[in-house]
């Protein structure tokens, strides 16, 4: 390389810089900084409106969130000592008389109660939270990545097979199962809000005229026990395309001339699947199944549209929680607490799973 | 020459004009309805009049769309950039004031004396902010369906009690000719809770936050706050009231179409009803569940930002755009109920005789504010929240001690937003 060449390439070099900055300047300015101002914030006391200065608080942003508490419970009983019943079951004391200005149980003082366990003699231990709320958003955040990951990923694997042929008019069906990705989520969450209806819904319509009328309407967004599942199906619904097409890009890396050999050999559909498809799919794999645990643990549109976390907390979400409390209560220093503890299990789970799928040759 | 001549007869005319614009110093000034057309324009005529009255101020007016407003002065205000008058929506002023956006208004007392109270925006004892209307809720009725129940039609001087209420809807739920005895719009979440279901909290003898001591916990979630929790959950559970997966079309047309025998609803929904059932229709005052009969006040207002250099003007403007004639055209242009006997007067719905006149003294004798404190931004949400969750069935005590705890830890956050 002479002289001239190399201060060609470094004019190319600089102007490729210079085109690279104002987006670097952009992720800089929109994403980096507000993500290190994230962990800075949720240790003060910041607000979105007020006249006085935010002060450091040091972690009582994550105590508040994550604070647990236990108690012992022993059953009511009268005079002569003998447990009081009540409708056949042991009767205890409320827990409201110890979480409110009990003296004798400070640490317990406006906690409330998450569960409670049977133990022996009658005795019941409960398990308290500082914040409710917050515990249950994770475990519905938790329980929505758990189902919706493996679901989701199974599903877009299925269609993935299932279009990957060459038959005519196959492009439609493409079209179709990749339609509802471009469309946006807060769309695709008011039509399925109508779909779900509970007197008058699609649903129950639909399931009124297969059952001949046996299936009563069901309130689908107004039932504690159907609400997460109703917004799971309807997001898996809504994601799937775009992982088929991920799927579908794997499919079409794997050589012809494996299948070749793999039907000479006499291998069923299973056997052709199981020893090259798969193979072949791993990278894929790990790709898809990341992309879906990071994007199902921003679960927030859904719920925005759909339910706003009810009915009783049973759809709260970590984001949702975050945008409530960061935006709607103007407690920037509480969403920003959440957000970090977000990234942090994110990061733990996406490590786990590189873990995992690590190349162990 | 002679085009050298026009030159500078031009140049001296612009240069005139110019002169005059100095003259008059610009006010800006936001408000919340972009996207109303007839809203823009009544607004924009008040302030053509006030343009073209003095020669001291010229008004110019940005207008945003509600949803995002609020976000548009907190932004605002972080940079230093906020109009000389801002547009405020009447519970959340006291938060502004406190926070420093706002100035007290120097205006005569006599100018507002005969004003609704809920049209005043006050905090810590000086006006902040003056509304060109309130709005009023009634309990919407027919009086043929109370007739042939046999049920009281109650008045102003002597509604009914809260368990003559309570028996109203038992009856009209038992004839069966209804879907749901009452509609309390469950469906429209966010504000409309902590407006329309307040006062009746505030009717039991509780508030979302006690004012004077500063915290929610003995007055959310004291005795008559656990009574009125009680009711609210009973309604649910006795099927009387649809819940809260209300459909929202349900909300719009369920009373008009005969599903719901009574509404709780608010006057800028009064005109279909009349158009649909003529005479018949009633706009009967909220119950009195022990502590007076009460009705959520207070709508949008106009005040003054702190950092505007311009105060004179922005106060003259405020004291211009309140006369009655104006009143009385957004009245008549939006439905709102106008704030003044003389507007009232002028305006074609609420004068003596019109058809929603019974707004007026409505909102005269039942208005009654929202907790006046910089913590209600937070109490309504959360009281929000509360609402709904006992309606789903949660528990009435802990949901309510829940709640209090959350708006007290927000005062305790905010230094008692003192």
């Amino acid at each position: 390389m002479n002289a001239e060449q190399l201060a060609a390439r470094r004019r190319q070099n600089r102007a490729g810089w210079a085109m690279a900055l104002p987006a670097c300047l952009l992720i800089f300015a929109f994403l980096i900084t507000p993500f290190f101002m994230a962990f800075g914030l949720s240790l003060t006391n910041q607000r979105l409106i007020s006249p006085n200065p935010a002060e450091f608080v040091g972690l009582r942003n994550f105590e508040r969130l994550l604070g647990v508490g236990l108690l012992t419970l022993d059953p009511l009983r009268d005079e002569n000592g003998e447990v009081r019943l009540k409708g056949g079951e042991p009767e205890y004391p409320r827990i409201r008389s110890f979480t409110r200005g009990n003296p004798d149980y400070p640490r317990l003082n406006r906690m409330r109660e998450w569960f409670r366990i049977d133990l022996p003699g009658d005795r019941q231990l409960v398990v308290l939270a500082k914040d409710l709320v917050f515990i249950k958003a994770l475990k519905n955040t938790v329980l929505f990545v758990a189902v919706v990951a493996p679901v989701q990923s199974g599903l877009a694997l299925i269609l993935a097979l299932l279009i990957n042929r060459p038959l005519r008019g196959i492009n439609v069906f493409r079209t179709i199962y990749f339609a509802p990705v471009v469309i946006s989520m807060v769309v695709v969450a008011m039509l399925w809000r109508f779909i779900y209806d509970g007197q008058n819904g699609i649903l129950n319509s639909l399931l009124g005229i297969f059952s001949f009328g046996a299936i009563e309407p069901i309130s689908w967004l107004g039932n504690t026990s159907t609400a997460l599942p109703a917004i799971m199906a309807m997001s898996v619904w809504q994601g799937v395309g775009f992982h088929m097409v991920i799927w579908l890009s794997g499919l079409q890396t794997i050589p012809q001339p494996l299948y070749e050999v793999a039907r000479i050999e006499g291998a069923t559909g299973w056997q052709t699947f199981r020893y090259v498809t798969w193979p072949g799919l791993r990278n894929t794999a790990i790709l898809v199944m990341v992309i879906i645990t990071m994007q199902a643990f921003t679960l927030y549109p859904q719920v925005q549209v759909m339910t706003r976390g009810g009915p009783l907390d049973s759809t709260q979400s970590l984001v949702f929680q975050a945008v409530v409390r960061g935006y709607e209560k103007q407690d920037i220093a509480g969403g920003s607490a959440i957000s970090v503890l977000l990234f942090l299990f994110v990061l733990a789970i996406s490590l786990f799973q590189r873990y995992l799928t690590r190349d162990r040759d | 020459m002679r085009e050298i001549g026009t030159l500078i007869a031009a140049a001296l005319a612009a240069g005139a004009m110019v002169g005059v614009a100095n003259a008059q110093t610009k006010l800006s000034m936001w408000y919340h309805g972009a996207g109303n057309q007839l809203e823009s324009e009544l607004l924009g005529n008040i302030i053509a009049d006030f343009n073209s009255s003095q020669s001291d101020w010229v008004v110019e007016l940005e207008s945003f769309p509600q949803a995002s407003y609020n976000e548009s002065i907190t932004a605002a205000a972080l940079a230093g950039n906020l109009p000389d008058i801002i547009d405020v929506d009447g519970p959340i002023l006291p938060n502004w004031a406190w926070a420093g956006y706002m100035s007290p208004l120097t205006i005569d007392d006599e100018k507002i004396s005969g004003f609704l109270p809920g049209a005043i925006g006050r905090w810590t004892g000086e006006v902040y902010a003056i509304g060109l209307w309130d709005a009023a809720c009634a309990i919407y009725a027919r009086r043929s369906v109370l007739e042939a129940n046999d049920i009281r039609v109650p008045t102003l001087d002597d509604p009914w009690t809260g368990e003559e209420f309570d028996a109203v809807l038992e009856k009209l739920a038992a004839t069966g000719q209804f879907e749901y005895a009452f509609d309390l719009g469950m469906a429209w979440t966010g504000e409309w809770y902590p407006y329309a279901f307040g006062p009746f909290l505030q009717s039991h003898g509780g508030d979302i936050i006690d004012v004077s001591a500063n915290m929610a916990d003995g007055a959310l979630n004291g005795e008559a706050g656990m009574a009125f929790g009680e009711w609210w959950q009973s309604l649910f559970a006795r099927s009387l009231v649809p819940g809260t997966d209300q459909d929202g079309a349900d909300r719009e047309t369920g009373f008009l179409d005969g599903k719901y025998a009574l509404q709780w609803n608010g006057n800028w929904a009064a005109v279909p009803a009349i158009e649909e059932f003529g005479d018949d229709m009633l706009f009967l005052p909220a119950p009195d569940f022990g502590d007076g009969p009460k009705i959520g006040a207070a709508s949008w207002q106009f005040g003054i930002s702190s950092s505007s250099e311009n105060k004179d003007g922005a106060s003259a403007f405020i004291e211009f755009a309140i006369q009655d004639k104006y009143l009385a055209a957004f009245s008549d242009g939006i439905g709102l109920i106008p704030p003044t006997a003389g507007s009232a007067a002028m305006s074609e719905k609420y004068s003596p005789g019109g058809p929603l006149e019974v707004f007026f003294e409505l909102s005269n004798r039942q208005a009654t504010l929202r907790a006046v404190t910089p913590a209600y931004i937070v109490g309504g949400k959360v009281f929000e929240k509360a609402m709904a969750d006992i309606a789903n069935g949660a528990d009435v005590a802990d949901t309510l001690d829940q709640a209090a705890d959350e708006i007290d830890a927000d005062i305790e956050n905010n230094g008692g937003y003192m």
